[in-house]
């Protein structure tokens, strides 16, 4: 506790010491308020313990950062390395698990492609993933234009219970929608997804949109209407173009999420060439006691890091929308 | 002569506006609403009214027919013990491992508001068990924790901390921690695994918190003198709570409601030592085909689920007024 | 060119009136000025007769053409915005052919107007840049030449000076008005600045908490007001009021109408004492503040007139009987105006 609290301390003092550099110019050590000014000596002293005080800063901060990144990434080293290895290196609880003693190939990743079903996987959870896509646009943006520049002042009320749908959890719903699933005649089929995923992209988009419209001045689109244009026109011409990266964003999002959802897919498809990655791999390719694993591995790591890199992008954007307002500028 | 205006204007001819009637806010407000509401209430609503009957009726995936048996669903599933460590691991997991959650996230944010060489890489790492798949980072964690080859297990027993004669005690003389095989450290495996996935977006809220502190507040206690905690008890802390709410909400709901850390990990293993309200209810419900039981366990993760949204709405309501 | 009339237009926000009542025509291609303190009501009704806010009550017509719950694109009308809201993702040849685009012109027929309403504007050279490239003053001839460009019936301009700086306003005011007179389109045009609508405006209509207190010629408002606010909200320093022992009247006279005495003297002039206790030298005049009786009154002088009241004195001040204006003490109406200025 102690421990966590100077690290805090260190930390605080830097950046507050970073951000008076930026605004004053020179770095002139300030006396302590106990310090009398004219004492050189206490004054070098004090400039002598703000030097090691900010190196010791500048050491916890990388030290803590470090452990942070490892304890966050340690599963996806781990996979990363199993993916190159051969089996002979890869299982011997006796060899460091971190080198390569034999060397890496590229084997494992040409498996899964041309022996498993991970292709069909993945071309199920495009097509997934834009059919959601596409059916989050066409709800999520008319929902959230009307809610932030129609509806007045229940809008934003309505925003919020529409946002709230999103924590709906899967687990709740699955067995209800299981049966509603069946009598579509969706099941066991991709088209159960597309069907379904919808209930949590479109909320949390559409509360996603309603803060991106709201931003975006009424000036264009009056002027648009001005100018001979229904409204619906105006918005068409004016309101979505200059919302593209809001667009974008929720396209991402809906994307990503499709591609998290492990419950819905789990419940409502059984058959192999219907599954997407979330399910496919952690259903299929595990078999009884015969793991792949270098293999699985290369699946997993295969989409993590194309989406990882994506939400880094749009992350500020996301984040947004998760502190419901109440995080300022 | 103002009555005689109205008069004169109602005789003018009025063009007609039946063709823009989609033009009117008051039409096309609702009519731009009705696809996304009309999904939410089909498939969100309708299914919440089909799970309360469910869980009151004996329908089973054989039987489809739903005859009301009353609280028989619930009376069945409080009287199962996989369903009370079901409903207490699931507390436990929730509440243990957003105490964490909010320690750590409060330090990380801290990491990631400062400068330094690496940030983006840092912050890259530290996003990657939020922003991967679930099911696929878990599947991560179940070949990281393996029984056989887990190079934990290889560098514990490197330092020693594993193998005959462990300092830990006699638990730890195997070759291998079978982190998933004792009921205690597969309960361990599934709270660790669940602290690393929702850490990253409570740390990322508290981070956005941090950095909207207008920098005149800052500024403004140290000029008047305030010590580090003064600042971190006095403004850092009260600024920063609702904040900190909305990062702990997030990271109940999803652990409370998860089933793919537990289904992945340890299918609910060993001997049920590990399942939750969720996974359980999806073992009954959907692998065992009860649905009212599956049903009946699932709505227990209900009133949690109200009272998030509640303190939501109250956190949104007040961040609206602010 | 369209007449464009209001009757009875009142506008409710949560049972609060924005706009109340009002009664109003312009005249065929007159530059008619809505001029108020900003909440009066002005934009409303500006947005009111474009089509972008739906009235409580009341009617809109337009060339005799009843529009009141018609939507902005039957209305023939232009409008140009504070913000000039140009469309930030089009260059300025799409921004200003956008209104013809929307009318279905054919392509050549619109590059033939783009190029015209350009021509009138000066602002040829910069077609193919993005808004966002452009100085405030070239927006602003932007979006005039988008208000221009299909030739509408009216022109609404909502405070389209506000954004400039004070330099760059005054010439702005002769372009603007110099471009109405030329294409001679009847214009409304709204502000809170009283030297725009005395500079521009055919005539004024000077609003206040959602009515209009009057409407006629610059010269009509500033010479005649019909009560207290008109009289006080334009010419800076304002109207000096001061009551009426004798008949229980406020009197109303404009600064520079405030001489000494002596200057004066003649039985067409109304004497007061004037308490001196302040001068301000402004370059061009000077103003001398202070009191009669109980009122505080200010004088102007051309800065180079000889005249030299002493700080702190009382000196015999006068006001020509024909600048006395008289209003009523409680409603601030005005008692002795020779016409009516609140007819419609």
């Amino acid at each position: 506790m102690t421990e966590t609290a100077r690290r805090l301390q260190e930390d605080d003092k830097t950046t507050r010491r970073q951000v008076g550099a930026t605004l004053a110019s020179p770095a002139v050590a300030m006396p302590g308020p106990n310090a009398p000014v004219w004492d050189d000596a206490a004054n070098e002293r004090e400039r002598r313990q703000a030097r090691i005080r900010q190196v010791a800063t500048r050491g916890v901060l990388y030290v803590t950062a470090t452990f942070f990144a490892l304890f966050a990434a340690l599963p996806f080293a781990w996979m990363i390395l199993t993916v190159f290895k051969q089996n002979t290196d890869l299982y011997d609880p006796n060899r460091n698990p971190v080198l390569f003693n034999d060397p890496p190939t590229l084997g494992n990743i040409t498996f899964l492609f041309e022996r498993t079903e991970y292709a069909t996987f993945a071309r199920n959870t495009l097509v997934v993933a834009v059919l959601v896509v596409l059916v989050t646009l066409i709800g999520a943006v008319p929902a959230a234009y009307s809610l932030s520049r129609l509806a007045g002042r229940w809008g934003e009320g309505l925003g919020i219970a529409i946002f709230l749908v999103y924590l709906v959890p899967p687990t709740l719903l699955f067995i209800p929608l299981s049966r509603v699933v069946a009598d579509l005649g969706l099941r066991n089929t991709w088209w159960a997804m597309v069907l379904v995923y919808p209930t949590f992209t479109i909320p949390f988009c559409t509360w996603l949109l309603m803060g991106f419209f709201k931003s975006i001045p009424r000036d264009i689109e009056e002027q648009a209407m001005i100018d001979g244009y229904s409204r619906l026109g105006a918005i068409w011409r004016t309101v979505l173009p200059v919302s593209v990266p809001g667009l974008l964003t929720v396209v991402v999002f809906s994307f990503a999420l499709t591609m998290h959802e492990f419950v819905y897919a789990l419940a409502f498809v059984t058959s192999s060439h219907q599954k997407t990655i979330s399910i496919g791999v952690t259903t299929e390719l595990i078999r009884g006691d015969v793991f792949f694993w270098q293999s699985l591995m290369a699946a997993a790591a295969i989409v993590a890091i194309p989406i990882a890199l994506l939400y880094n992008l749009f992350l500020d954007r996301f984040i947004a929308g998760f502190t419901l307002g109440a995080v300022k500028g | 002569m103002s009555v005689s205006a109205r008069a004169d204007a109602a005789a003018l001819p009025e063009t007609r506006q039946g063709r823009y009637w989609l033009d009117r806010e008051s039409v096309l407000g609702p009519v731009l609403l009705l696809p996304a509401v009309i999904y939410i209430v089909a498939l969100v609503g309708i299914p919440l009214v089909l799970a309360v009957m469910y869980s009151l009726s004996d329908v089973t995936v054989g039987d489809q027919s739903i005859d009301f048996v009353g609280l028989q669903n619930f009376r069945d599933a409080l009287d199962s013990s996989t369903f009370r460590t079901a409903l207490k691991n699931t507390f436990v997991f929730t509440i243990v491992s957003q105490m964490i959650v909010l320690v750590l996230a409060n330090i990380l944010a801290l990491v990631l508001s400062a400068d330094f060489k690496g940030k983006r890489l840092v912050r890259f790492l530290v996003l990657l068990p939020w922003t991967t798949p679930i099911a696929l980072g878990v599947l991560g964690w179940l070949w990281t924790l393996d029984n056989v080859y887990s190079p934990i297990d290889y560098l514990l027993r490197q330092v020693g901390l594993l193998g005959v004669g462990s300092p830990l005690g006699s638990d730890w003389f195997g070759t291998n921690a079978l982190w998933l095989a004792y009921p205690d450290r597969a309960q361990f495996s599934v709270l660790f695994v669940h602290v690393w996935r929702t850490l990253p977006l409570a740390t990322v809220i508290l981070l956005a918190g941090l950095t909207a502190i207008p920098q005149d507040v800052k500024d403004a206690a140290n000029v008047d003198g305030a010590g580090f905690f003064r600042q971190v008890f006095a403004i850092r802390i009260p600024l920063l709570l609702p904040i900190m709410a909305v990062a702990v909400l997030y990271g109940i709901v999803f652990t409370f409601t998860d089933m793919t850390v537990v289904y992945i990990l340890t299918r609910g293993g060993p001997v049920d030592s590990t399942q939750v309200l969720a996974s359980w209810a999806y073992f009954k419900g959907i692998e065992g085909g009860s649905l009212g039981q599956g049903a009946a366990i699932a709505l227990f993760l209900f009133p949690v689920l109200v009272g998030v949204a509640a303190m939501m709405l109250r956190i949104a309501k007040r961040a609206e007024t602010v | 060119m369209a007449v464009v009339e209001v009757r009875e237009l009142s506008k409710r926000f949560d049972g609060v009136a924005a706009v109340d009542g009002i009664d109003l025509a312009s005249t065929d291609g007159e530059f008619l000025v809505l001029l108020g303190p900003s909440g009066c009501g002005k934009t409303t009704l500006l947005r009111m007769i474009g089509g972008l806010e739906p009235p409580t009550d009341g009617d809109i017509l337009i060339g005799g053409r009843v529009v009141t719950n018609l939507p902005p694109r039957a209305r023939q009308i232009a409008m140009v915005f504070q913000s000039y809201a140009l469309y930030p993702h089009m260059t300025v040849y799409n921004n200003i052919a956008f209104p013809l685009k929307a009318a279905k012109l054919p392509k050549a027929e619109q590059t033939r107007r783009v190029a015209w309403a350009a021509g009138i504007l000066g602002i040829e050279g910069f077609l193919d840049r993005k808004p966002r490239q452009l100085s405030g003053g070239q927006r602003q001839r932007v979006a005039l030449a988008r208000a221009l460009v299909r030739e509408p019936t009216v022109f609404l301009l909502d405070e389209p000076l506000s954004n400039l700086d004070a330099q760059r306003r005054a010439s702005a005011r002769d372009e603007l008005q110099g471009f109405q007179r030329r294409v001679g389109t009847t214009t409304i045009y709204v502000t809170h600045d009283q030297v725009e609508a005395m500079g521009m405006g055919d005539r004024i209509a000077v609003m206040e908490q959602g009515r209009i207190r009057q409407v006629g010629t610059p010269h009509e408002i500033y010479d005649e007001p019909a009560d207290t606010f008109v009289a006080t909200f334009l010419g800076s320093p304002p109207m000096n009021l001061i009551p009426d022992a004798a008949s229980g009247e406020l009197l109303g006279f404009r600064p520079e109408h405030f001489i000494p005495w002596e200057a004066g003297m003649g039985n067409d002039w109304v004497r007061f004492p004037y308490h001196v206790h302040r001068t301000e030298y402004l370059g061009a005049e000077r103003l001398l503040y202070g009191e009669v009786g109980e009122a505080k009154a200010v004088a102007r002088f051309p800065a180079n007139s000889d005249i030299n009241t002493e700080i702190g004195s009382t000196t015999d001040y006068a006001v020509r009987r024909n600048d006395l204006k008289r209003f009523h003490p409680e409603t601030g109406l005005r008692l002795d105006r020779p016409t009516n200025g609140r007819q419609p």
